[in-house]
C-alpha cells in the first residue's frame, strides 16, 4: 500500500456501541418505521450521483433533508456502525486474520485492554468457549498483523491461535430491521 | 489501484459525508473533479474493492442478539463444495474455510448466523447440519456475549 496513505482514526471510536448487556437501556433508540425502511433498503445500492440522498430519499418517499438527518441520528445512537462504502481490505492488498485466545477470567479484562489498544485489531468479541476471546487483526501487510499478534503473546504470555481464511464462500446477508 | 484511489479510500473510510453532495464534498477535499471521484468509486464497486455502499447496522441494536459463530468439522474432500451451499443460506453473513488447530480446535468450516433468539440460531444451525449430513463429524456454536471493539477499516502506517 502506498506510503502516502496515512493513518486515519475513524470517528466511530467515540460512538456509543450497543452490546447485549445494554440492550434494555437502548430501547428508546431502537429504529422507528422510517428507519426500518431505510435500513432494509440501503444496506447496499446507495446511489453514486450528484445528489444521492435525494435519489435514495425519493425511493423511500422521504425528502433529502430527512434522510440525512435520520442517518446521522442512527449513527449517533449506535444503531448504525457505519454509513458509506464498505471496503474489502484484501482487494487493496490488505489482510485480515481471525485469531483467538483462551484466557482465565481473572486476567480477561486486562488482556482485552491490551488487545484493544493495538490499532491493527479491528473487531474483538468475547465468546463462550475455552477459546473465549476472538478478534480480527487487519493491516496492509500480513507482517503487521503478525507483529500485533506476537506483541500480544509476548506481553500476556498466552498463545494467540491464528485462523487465517483459506477459502471465502460467497454470501449475501441482509439484516431485516 | 493508484495513489488517487488510495486517497479516496482514506477519505471515505470513516464514512461518506452527510451532506447533500457527498461525492462532491470528497472531490473538493482531495482536489479532484466530482466526475472522477464518482467514476473511481463506481470502478471500485465493479472490481470488488468496495463490497457495497450503504448503511451498516449494529446487529445488537436491531435485536439480533444471538450472533452465533457456528463451526464444523467437515471432511476435507467435501468442505469446499458444502461451504458454497452454506454461504447461500440467507441467515449466514460470513462463511470461511479455516485451518484446524488440533486438539484444541477440530473445526475447519466457519459460518456466522444472526438471529434474535438462541432458539432461532439453533434452528439455523440445524439447517446447516442437515446440509452437511454425514460429511460433518462434530460441530459447535460460539455465541458472542460481548462486543469489545468494532472499528471500520483503517489503512496506513
Amino acid at each position: 500500500m502506498s506510503d502516502s496513505v496515512r493513518k486515519l482514526t475513524t470517528s466511530h471510536e467515540t460512538r456509543p456501541r450497543i452490546g447485549e448487556g445494554q440492550i434494555a437501556a437502548q430501547q428508546e433508540t431502537l429504529p422507528n418505521e422510517i428507519d426500518r425502511r431505510l435500513i432494509n433498503a440501503f444496506q447496499g445500492g446507495f446511489p453514486i450521483c450528484e445528489r444521492p440522498f435525494q435519489v435514495a430519499a425519493s425511493a423511500l418517499n422521504l425528502d433529502e433533508e430527512t434522510l440525512i438527518a435520520r442517518i446521522d441520528a442512527l449513527l449517533k445512537a449506535g444503531v448504525l456502525t457505519r454509513f458509506g462504502p464498505l471496503f474489502n481490505a484484501e482487494r487493496m492488498g490488505g489482510v485480515n486474520i481471525l485469531a483467538a485466545m483462551s484466557l482465565p477470567q481473572s486476567e480477561f479484562e486486562q488482556v482485552v485492554k491490551l488487545v484493544n489498544l493495538q490499532p491493527e485489531i479491528a473487531h474483538n468479541y468475547r465468546r463462550e468457549h475455552a477459546l473465549n476471546l476472538w478478534f480480527v487483526g487487519a493491516a496492509e501487510t500480513p507482517e503487521k498483523v503478525e507483529a500485533a499478534f506476537a506483541h500480544i503473546e509476548s506481553v500476556t504470555g498466552y498463545p494467540v491461535y491464528r485462523f487465517p481464511k483459506q477459502h471465502e464462500f460467497f454470501v449475501e446477508l441482509k439484516l431485516e430491521a | 489501484m493508484d495513489a488517487t484511489d488510495f486517497a479516496l479510500v482514506t477519505a471515505c473510510q470513516a464514512g461518506l459525508p452527510l451532506k447533500p453532495r457527498p461525492y462532491h464534498a470528497i472531490a473538493e477535499q482531495l482536489g479532484l473533479a466530482p466526475e472522477d471521484v464518482m467514476a473511481r468509486i463506481n470502478a471500485m464497486l465493479e472490481s470488488g474493492v468496495i463490497r457495497r455502499i450503504g448503511v451498516v447496522p449494529n446487529h445488537y441494536a436491531l435485536g439480533y442478539t444471538a450472533n452465533g459463530m457456528t463451526v464444523w468439522d467437515v471432511v476435507d474432500e467435501k468442505v469446499d463444495e458444502l461451504g458454497e451451499q452454506i454461504g447461500q443460506l440467507s441467515f449466514v453473513s460470513h462463511c470461511y474455510r479455516r485451518p484446524r488447530r488440533p486438539p484444541l480446535w477440530p473445526y475447519n468450516l466457519f459460518a456466522m448466523v444472526h438471529a434474535k433468539t438462541r432458539a432461532q440460531a439453533q434452528a439455523y444451525a440445524d439447517q446447516i447440519a442437515a446440509i452437511l449430513g454425514e460429511a460433518c463429524r462434530q460441530s459447535d456454536i460460539l455465541y458472542s456475549s460481548r462486543m469489545l471493539k468494532k472499528t471500520g477499516l483503517r489503512i496506513g502506517d
